[in-house]
């Protein structure tokens, strides 16, 4: 590792740890960041300081770190897997096919408990990105990069169809769905965060494991095969951890876009295009951005929230278009 | 393309296959037996012969109210939404020279839902729905105007408006779903229901309002056919042709809004039509724009009719909105173009 990749892992940790503290003493209720520390140190149950930071404020943060970083490395294996640099998770179809179950699962049982709606989720962002997956081996050519992107467009506006038929069909579930699908890291517990911590974790070390072979397959199909690579496996396995990262960060948060096209390119321009320090990296600043996203959300439309994927979609959008005008390769 | 029917006068000269006329004709035909079936089936079943009886006599019976003022104008809506939505697509397809683009893509649906949404939301109470259509249309157009200034390099290419099209539709998506978020439960229901699509509730009212829109811009198209069928031979050869690529361009954006952004106006968003019937036009007629904006319009009514259709017969008590049912349809056509297409 050089010198200067060094420097930027320090820095985006020493980032990290600051917008952790600031996302849990700001808000409508601000509280001195003293305070935070003493939360930490010495609990006092009986400071509404100390109680706000515990329960609301650092499982909602925790929340936004964890879908930062997942949906960032989603984005990076992605891009890396499709060579196409617009690409990210909302793509695979993940997204609405997360949101379909929800949906569905609601309309038969009011009462479902965040656990459940969480592996609903997540078995329903894992169909749909088979699914997409599936249909992009379609074909005369196999798996192309832009046929992915066009079943992943396909796949979603269905599922988005049979969401909203169903929405509009049982009108009782509809006003809680609609802030979890426009993006929201507020008001899940801590305990759905350790539930797929676990998941996060197998799911970022394998990234971090396959980072090589990334690398290499980069290169292109035919020197990855004359170099001796599995490259359909490699692929395979890509799609397996893209799929599962966004499955945990659909689950968690509802629709939060642009995060996974953002940073990789963000980081790219510190790093270049080594995956050995472009995947922990993205995870970082995935986690910082969406941590940011969060904090401004809450002061935007005060004493209302914006839902955080509203804010990552105005950001995010003039930055696809940046590139959309900037590439050469499709225009 | 054997017989040709030719007519030429001071007027319009044109060359038409008779195999082309007579698929047009056996379309209306199909157009109108649709028109029947709907009137006929519901909740309440009313046969055929009362229908066309109800039509000629002026009897106050409850079946011609059913028929006539429940079911006529909807019908009539979804064929009139339909032609529009498709005709719009054809235009965009030629435009772009791309058979993925459609009124979806390109940010006219996500212009028109994200100010509908935003009407409905916050300013129905005090001004009532009577501006909602011109707000839409009002939206797709700062949409697409957008698309547009932002895709222009040195003119526009088609795969840079695909690109920032679906930029800006996304933005227009996190419009919506804020609006939708933010506003009261009630008005989120109204606003929910409109953006899956639906022809329920279409009155006579909405159906004059949209006409003319349609009525206008179609036969105003045909008059293009020469420039649009010598522009889809690429940028180049049209150039050569004397053809001012860019204005002709920028004039085919124009017109297909006018189209779509009224359609979805009254009855949201209805997806993949625009996609969908001008494929199947250019499997059925030979591939000139005279001949498949009628064709593909034909099928696009057909298409939003059956939908229609099936949504309020086959689930009843249940009321399906159309868009789901044309979604259904279109979500594996796209993926089995997607299956015939090399990329």
């Amino acid at each position: 590792m050089s010198t200067k990749t060094k420097w930027v892992f320090i820095s985006a940790f020493t980032a990290l740890a600051a917008v952790f503290f600031l996302s849990l003493a700001s808000g409508q209720y601000p509280v001195p960041l003293e305070a935070v520390w003493h939360s930490f140190l010495a609990y006092d149950p009986h400071s509404i300081d100390h109680i706000v930071i515990q329960t609301t404020r650092l499982s909602r943060t925790f929340v936004a770190g964890l879908v930062g970083a997942s949906l960032a490395v989603s984005g990076v294996l992605m891009q890396a897997l499709t060579r196409n640099p617009l690409a990210a998770p909302s793509i695979f179809g993940v997204n609405a096919g997360a949101v379909f179950f929800i949906v569905l699962c609601s309309s038969f049982s009011a009462t479902l408990s965040a656990g459940s709606l969480l592996w609903i989720a997540f078995f329903g962002a894992t169909m749909a990105g088979g699914l997409v997956y599936g249909i992009g081996f379609l074909g005369r050519d196999g798996l192309s990069p832009v046929k992915i992107v066009l079943s992943g467009v396909a796949i979603s506006s269905l599922f988005v169809a049979f969401t909203q038929g169903i929405l509009v069909l049982g009108q009782e579930g509809l006003d809680s769905v609609l802030f979890w699908m426009a993006g929201s890291v507020s008001g899940r517990s801590l305990d759905a965060v350790g539930q797929v911590l676990p998941y996060t974790c197998l799911f970022m070390f394998a990234a971090i494991l396959c980072s090589p072979h990334i690398n290499v397959l980069l290169s292109g199909d035919d020197i990855a095969k004359g170099l001796g690579q599995n490259t359909l496996l490699i692929k395979t396995l890509l799609s397996t951890l893209i799929i599962g990262l966004a499955g945990i960060a659909v689950s968690l948060a509802g629709n939060i876009g642009f995060i996974g096209l953002i940073v990789p390119h963000m980081v790219r321009a510190f790093t270049g295009n080594d995956h050995r320090s472009l995947i922990p990296l993205s995870a970082l600043w995935g986690a910082i951005l969406l941590m940011l996203a969060d904090i401004i959300g809450r002061f935007v439309i005060a004493p209302e929230e914006l839902p955080i994927g509203v804010l990552t979609a105005i950001l995010g959008v003039p930055f696809f278009i940046y590139l959309a005008r900037k590439g050469k390769s499709h225009v | 393309m054997s017989k040709l029917w030719i007519i030429r006068n001071r007027l319009i000269s044109a060359a038409i296959p008779v195999s082309a006329v007579a698929v047009m004709c056996a379309l209306i035909v199909v157009v109108f037996a649709i028109m029947l079936i709907s009137l006929s089936v519901g909740n309440q079943f009313i046969g055929i012969g009362q229908i066309l009886f109800d039509m000629f006599s002026r009897s106050d019976t409850l079946s011609e109210f059913i028929a006539q003022s429940l079911r006529f104008p909807r019908v009539v809506m979804s064929a009139i939404v339909g032609a529009a939505l498709a005709s719009s697509g054809l235009l965009l397809q030629s435009m772009i020279r791309n058979p993925l683009a459609s009124p979806d893509v390109i940010g006219i649906t996500g212009g028109a839902s994200a100010a509908a949404i935003t009407y409905l939301s916050f300013f129905s109470s005090t001004l009532g729905i009577f501006w909602l259509p011109f707000f839409s249309i009002l939206g797709a157009f700062s949409a697409v105007l957008l698309v547009y200034c932002l895709a222009w390099r040195n003119g526009i290419t088609p795969m840079r408006l695909i690109l920032v099209g679906m930029g800006i539709s996304a933005l227009m998506g996190a419009i919506t779903t804020f609006a939708i978020a933010a506003s009261p439960l009630s008005t989120s229901i109204t606003a929910y229901i409109w953006l899956t699509g639906s022809v329920y509730g279409a009155n006579w009212k909405d159906v004059q309002a949209l006409l003319p829109w349609v009525c206008v811009s179609l036969p105003f198209l045909l008059l293009f056919t020469r420039q649009i069928n010598a522009q889809e031979l690429g940028d180049q050869i049209s150039t050569g042709l004397g053809i001012s690529v860019q204005s002709l361009r920028l004039g085919m954006l124009i017109i297909s809004v006018v189209l779509a952004a009224p359609a979805i106006a009254y009855v949201g968003a209805i997806g993949f039509v625009g996609l969908i019937a001008p494929h199947i036009a250019r499997r059925i007629v030979f591939r000139s724009f005279g001949l498949l904006l009628p064709v593909s319009a034909l099928l696009g009514a057909c298409l939003v009719m059956l939908a229609d259709l099936v949504g309020r017969t086959v689930f009843l008590p249940l009321d399906v909105p159309a868009g789901v049912f044309v979604s259904a349809i279109g979500a594996p056509f796209f993926i089995y173009l997607l299956y015939r297409q090399r990329f």
